[in-house]
């Protein structure tokens, strides 16, 4: 295959970024997103040309690391993370947009690459259960229901990736903060600091410049995980709850 | 300085097979006592840092993977103050999360026959005697706690209706110990740590410097004393001082370029501590998981596993003749070899990893290989979809079907997989005691940067229990016994002679790596080294084959040095930099696998000479001869390294031959 | 209290007097709830997801009392007098009617200015928009906030005409009816109208299902019932409204 790509260029942070256009021939269906990529760097590299800069590492779609925007879908046109996305889902002489994670809460550092570090920051403020090492009881003492554990999974799921963030018109970490929420507050082991969780996870979220959720539904179309759309809900109602509970 | 510009002329090295064997090496650490009582009595004697003291130690640790963030979680907790590095852009995107299966642990929830005890056994049985005996049953020991530990961080393993922990069995065991999260059991495991570990980081124990790739290690009047890393945002290189420095940097196996490891994974932290000082203990144990998804062509850039959970159900099958290259569906049952039904009757299709990888490779090489190359063996699951339905195929195994589908654009359920093995997990590492400290006072490993529990074969759902054992448990034990006997050391900072020297080695080597500005990739250097070890280092090893890639590695370091191309500065976010002092230690860490594969006459578990095996084609230890683990010191860039023996002693679980058959 | 849990939980660990900074890691201290609520993106969107329900229930109240104008102009203006008179005797004169006033003037306040807020937010969160466009959302919910400002502006419009009469030509103070077939017998008075009409059923569509995502009630099963509920009150609303006009254009209301 032989391809018309456009790839965002930026030096670094500070610098203007511009939209540059590169031909790719010779691309196997079988390749991934991420391999014709390496395909062009190759060629880069031997043209003594920077080559482009993006974010990746397991390339089996867990790790959450890449993160490109392609033809204005995140991760590109099928529900996969970029690096699971195939070149056989594009046609020979396709022109081909990519472009970074679009948020001001991620900034970008290089080309394709964005600083998420926003997401780390979330999970800080509460994204976890306080339980020192060593000070677990025993496996079996707290059972949970099973749904309710089927529900914490599919939350747990998340791999941080921002798609979420990157497919929101809102530039919203709504779906990333609910999905942790979530897994977390359903739980037993969850369930002392499930209030101050959610609302430090939200200010937090709020603080770093994310925008608010207006149930675009984005988000959820865009999610490699399947993360769905009802979690903000989940969320809100956790939040709500809350806010009215005076804990003594 | 660096002397890497003497590689460009490789024909003026000594011969590196020319090693010396020094005097042998002991865990003086692992205390006397019925095995089952020397954890315990380790922890007693080790020495303590007084509660109120902890925070004025610094300890380095370096990875937040399984180990390196559960021990910078812990570490901090216990109120030492942490300086925690990760060359990813997020802590929890360490290459642990990839791991699919599970974790073993000696709960005994099933009531099946488990024990603490059985665990051990299992363990050094399935590493084929190569690993220590304590250490292992210590893991044993840990194993039940780490379920405990996970559990309360909100780890959502998989339940059962009643709200009891389910567990499965795996990798051949006969007893159900393996917990499990569907298919994302590291994934979940790893934000357990990560999260405990962001806990730390948010109350200010912990300092977490993301992007940032340890490039060398800094020894002060012989002990570890911090780490010089690179900001891969800015480029800008900087030392960091610390009391202790732990490195769970993970595995080598992107030295055979294509592996399961993440992209980035790299042997940089524990290849140049190795430099530094720190004995680096059986290179040659290297996992191949026989269900890996087969290439499809050169421009792969790496490999995807496939749960080994697939040998519960499938069944694995070659064409019976040779170059038969029908459609699967069309070659009739009696013209199929369903080879491992057919030479390990008893163990059938769920041998363990190192076998059925090898069994694979033979049948390929026969020239009965399906897929691109004939490279790959089918995989089937028609039988399984009669017996137990569509649908119940579909609820065990849907995600793996679909990711195989997503991957390849075949429907395995009607067509069979086809699968071959890759290079996974790498048992060798950095040599530690029982405190897992190496032979660099002050420097600890943790994890699969070290060599610690598995032997020469690890068995499936063991590398997370190892992981998570070693960060949560073992370590934060036996550091303050360092800690302790090492009060207050003198202090260090950049001006020190011995950080300046380390610094400008650092730079001049990326100065250098610059200045070559030649006519080759990093990549297709990477790519050469690869093919090399996979052909000579790969599943079947022979002392010919060996010598030649000892003979060819020099050769690609040679033309590295003259011909690579790294655009760009060293002052600015450049992966092709990164990548290429990658490359760097890969094509020294290659030579020392490739020697100490050469040097090891015996086949034992991922290890197969082909000089050494039985009549019937299994793998043949010798017990006389290599009961030990092979230590080997860095004695000079080129130069020959020095062969340190620490014998392995049996006292519980005694050698036997495998036999699945 | 929580950390008591916690120092249960961990007994054995807290006896030595290890730095507390280590387990303690939330701060106790809580900001009062109205400025968690009103600082929040979440919290104003709960503002806004009220207010619009209360918005909503006027509206039903209101579209059932304009269908009255189908049973001529007795019933209707009665209809017109008693909202006066409603409350009564306990309430007096327009009391009743003052309350709805001022809980709706307080409704349109809060919706607008956490719509302001938020938009202003949500606009600075994705500062550079993609080269490659494509269309995102749904129609309803794309249309939100122009919706929004086109209904705001309507209200305005329908307060002067219907309310105060300032803008109707032929008014009659105490003849709603009479007053609602001079609006819709001009042309423009149709179009105003009905166009602000279908603004109000595509912001009732996604604000119905948007406030009840806001409030909690979301979740995978009933979502489809949600969205099945929005879609219906926007429809009945939106008709029920439209067909006033309508009907004076056809002459069934004259």
């Amino acid at each position: 295959m032989k391809l018309k790509l456009r790839v965002w260029r930026q030096r670094n942070t500070d610098a203007p970024g511009a939209m540059a256009t590169y031909e790719v021939d010779g691309i196997s269906q079988d390749m991934s997103f991420l391999e014709m990529l390496d395909t062009l760097n190759e060629e880069l590299i031997l043209r003594g040309e920077d080559p482009v800069a993006f974010d990746h590492d397991c390339r089996e779609g867990i790790c959450g690391a890449c993160s490109l925007v392609i033809n204005g879908d995140a991760h590109g046109p099928e529900r996969t993370t970029t690096c699971q996305l195939h070149m056989r889902s594009f046609k020979d002489g396709d022109s081909i947009d990519v472009e970074p994670w679009r948020a001001a809460a991620f900034p970008v550092v290089k080309d394709l690459v964005v600083d998420r570090s926003a997401f780390d920051r979330i999970i800080q403020a509460g994204g976890y259960i306080t339980a020192p090492t060593g000070a677990a009881p025993d496996a079996h003492a707290t059972p949970v229901a099973k749904p309710d554990a089927d529900f914490a999974f599919e939350h747990a799921e998340c791999i941080g990736c921002g798609a979420c963030v990157a497919a929101c018109p809102n530039g919203s970490a709504m779906l990333f903060t609910s999905a942790k929420v979530n897994h977390l507050n359903v739980l037993p082991q969850g369930a002392p600091e499930r209030e101050t969780r959610v609302l430090d996870m939200v200010a937090t979220m709020d603080a770093e410049g994310f925008g608010g959720c207006t149930l675009a539904g984005e988000c959820a179309t865009a999610c490699p995980k399947g993360i769905p759309l009802p979690s903000i809900s989940a969320m809100n109602k956790e939040w709500l709850r809350a806010t009215r509970k005076v804990r003594r | 300085m660096n002397d890497y510009t003497h590689y460009t002329d490789h024909t003026h090295y000594p011969d590196y097979t020319a090693y010396e064997t020094g005097a042998p090496i002991a865990d003086t650490k692992a205390p006397e006592g019925p095995i089952a009582e020397r954890w315990d009595r380790r922890r007693f004697e080790a020495k303590l840092v007084n509660p109120a003291n902890r925070r004025k130690y610094t300890v380095i640790v370096v990875g937040t993977g399984l180990a390196g963030g559960a021990a910078g979680a812990t570490l901090a907790e216990q109120g030492y103050h942490v300086e925690q590095f990760c060359y990813q852009d997020s802590p929890r995107r360490a290459h642990s999360i990839a791991a699919q299966g599970g974790i073993n642990a000696a709960k005994n929830y099933r009531n099946d026959g488990d024990s603490v005890h059985r665990l051990f056994y299992d363990t050094v049985k399935g590493g084929d005697f190569r690993a220590r005996e304590a250490g292992v049953h210590r893991l044993a020991q840990i194993s039940v706690e780490i379920i405990d530990q996970c559990v309360a961080q909100g780890v959502p393993f998989a339940r059962e209706y009643g709200g009891l922990l389910d567990t499965r069995s795996f990798g051949g065991v006969q007893v159900s110990r393996t917990f499990y999260a569907r298919g994302q059991t590291g994934q979940q495991l790893l934000l357990g740590a990560y999260q405990a570990l962001s806990r730390q980081i948010a109350a200010g124990t912990v300092t977490m410097h993301a992007r940032t790739e340890m490039l060398d290690l800094i020894v002060v009047d012989g002990r570890a004393r911090g780490i010089v890393a690179r900001d891969l945002i800015t480029g800008e290189i900087s030392s960091h001082f610390a009391d202790a420095v732990v490195l769970a940097s993970g595995g080598y196996g992107n030295v055979f370029y294509l592996s399961t490891n993440a992209m980035n994974s790299n042997a940089t932290a524990i290849w140049r501590a190795h430099r530094r000082g720190a004995y680096f203990a059986n290179p040659c144990f290297t996992q191949i998981h026989p269900t890996c998804i087969p290439r499809t062509g050169d421009h792969q850039s790496k490999l995807t596993l496939m749960s080994e959970s697939l040998r519960n159900d499938g069944r694995i099958w070659v064409p019976a003749a040779k170059g038969d290259d029908r459609p699967p569906n069309e070659i009739p049952e009696d013209e199929r070899d369903y080879y491992l039904e057919r030479i390990y009757p008893s163990f059938g299709n769920l041998v363990p990893r190192d076998i059925a990888s090898r069994a694979a490779k033979n049948v390929c090489d026969e020239g009965r290989g399906v897929g691109p190359g004939g490279q790959g063996v089918y995989l089937d699951f028609a039988d399984a979809i009669r017996r137990m339905g569509r649908k119940e195929v579909e609820e065990k195994y849907g995600n793996l079907f679909d990711m195989y589908e997503r991957i390849t654009a075949e429907n395995p359920y009607e067509v069979p997989m086809r699968i071959y093995p890759a290079v996974h997990y790498t048992m060798g590492g950095l040599w530690v005691d029982y405190d897992l400290q190496t032979t660099v006072p002050g420097l600890f490993a943790i994890g699969e940067a070290n060599f610690s529990d598995h032997g020469a074969n690890r068995l499936g759902a063991s590398a997370l229990m190892q992981g998570l054992a070693d960060g949560y448990f073992v370590l934060p034990s036996t550091i303050s016994d360092y800690l302790a006997r090492n009060p207050h050391p003198t202090s260090v900072d950049a001006s020190h002679p011995a950080v300046t020297q380390v610094l400008a080695e650092t730079e001049d080597r990326l100065r250098q790596l610059l200045a070559v500005d030649g006519d080759r990739t990093p990549d297709s250097f990477h790519r050469e080294l690869g093919e090399v070890m996979w052909e000579f280092c790969g599943m079947a090893r022979t002392d010919a084959g060996l010598r030649k890639a000892l003979d060819r590695i020099p050769q690609i370091r040679a033309e590295f040095w003259r011909r690579i191309k790294v655009p760009g500065t060293g002052k600015e976010f450049n992966q092709s930099l990164e990548k290429a002092n990658r490359i760097v230690d890969y094509l020294e860490l290659a030579e020392l696998m490739c020697l100490d594969a050469l040097h090891r006459a015996e086949s034992c578990g991922g290890h197969f000479r082909e000089e050494s095996q039985t009549p019937d084609g299994e793998a043949a230890r010798h017990d006389e001869e290599f009961s030990y683990a092979a230590a080997w010191e860095f004695t000079g860039t080129g130069k020959a390294p020095a062969l340190h023996k620490e014998d392995l002693v049996f006292e519980y679980v005694h050698p036997t031959q495998r036999s699945y058959a | 209290m929580e950390m008591s849990r916690i120092m249960s939980w961990t007994s054995g660990y807290l006896r030595f007097s290890v730095p507390r900074m280590a387990l303690a890691t939330r701060t106790d201290r809580k900001p009062p709830p109205t400025r968690t609520f009103w600082g929040s993106t979440v919290g104003k969107k709960t503002v806004m997801a009220v207010s619009g329900l209360i918005m909503l229930g006027y509206l039903v109240a209101h579209v059932m009392g304009n269908l009255k104008v189908f049973f001529g102009p007795e019933e209707f203006n009665a209809y017109g007098h008693w909202l006066r008179t409603m409350g009564g005797p306990v309430l007096h004169y327009e009391w009743a009617l003052w309350i709805v006033r001022v809980v709706l003037v307080a409704a349109v306040v809060g919706h607008a200015v956490s719509a302001y807020q938020l938009s202003r937010r949500d606009l600075k969160a994705r500062p550079t928009p993609y080269a490659h466009k494509r269309r995102r959302a749904s129609y309803a919910t794309r249309t939100m906030r122009w919706g929004g400002i086109i209904v705001a502006l309507f209200i305005v419009w329908h307060l002067l005409d219907l309310t105060t009469l300032t803008v109707n030509e032929n008014a009659q103070p105490g003849h709603p009816y009479e007053n609602v077939v001079a609006t819709f017998s001009t042309w423009y008075g149709n179009v105003i109208y009905i166009v602000a009409m279908l603004a109000v059923g595509l912001h009732i569509q996604h604000g119905f299902f948007s406030a009840a995502q806001t409030l909690g009630m979301g979740n995978a099963t009933r979502d489809r019932a949600l969205k099945a509920l929005a879609g219906v009150l926007a429809l009945l609303l939106t008709a029920g409204f439209v067909s006033v006009p309508v009907a004076v254009m056809t002459g069934v209301v004259s």
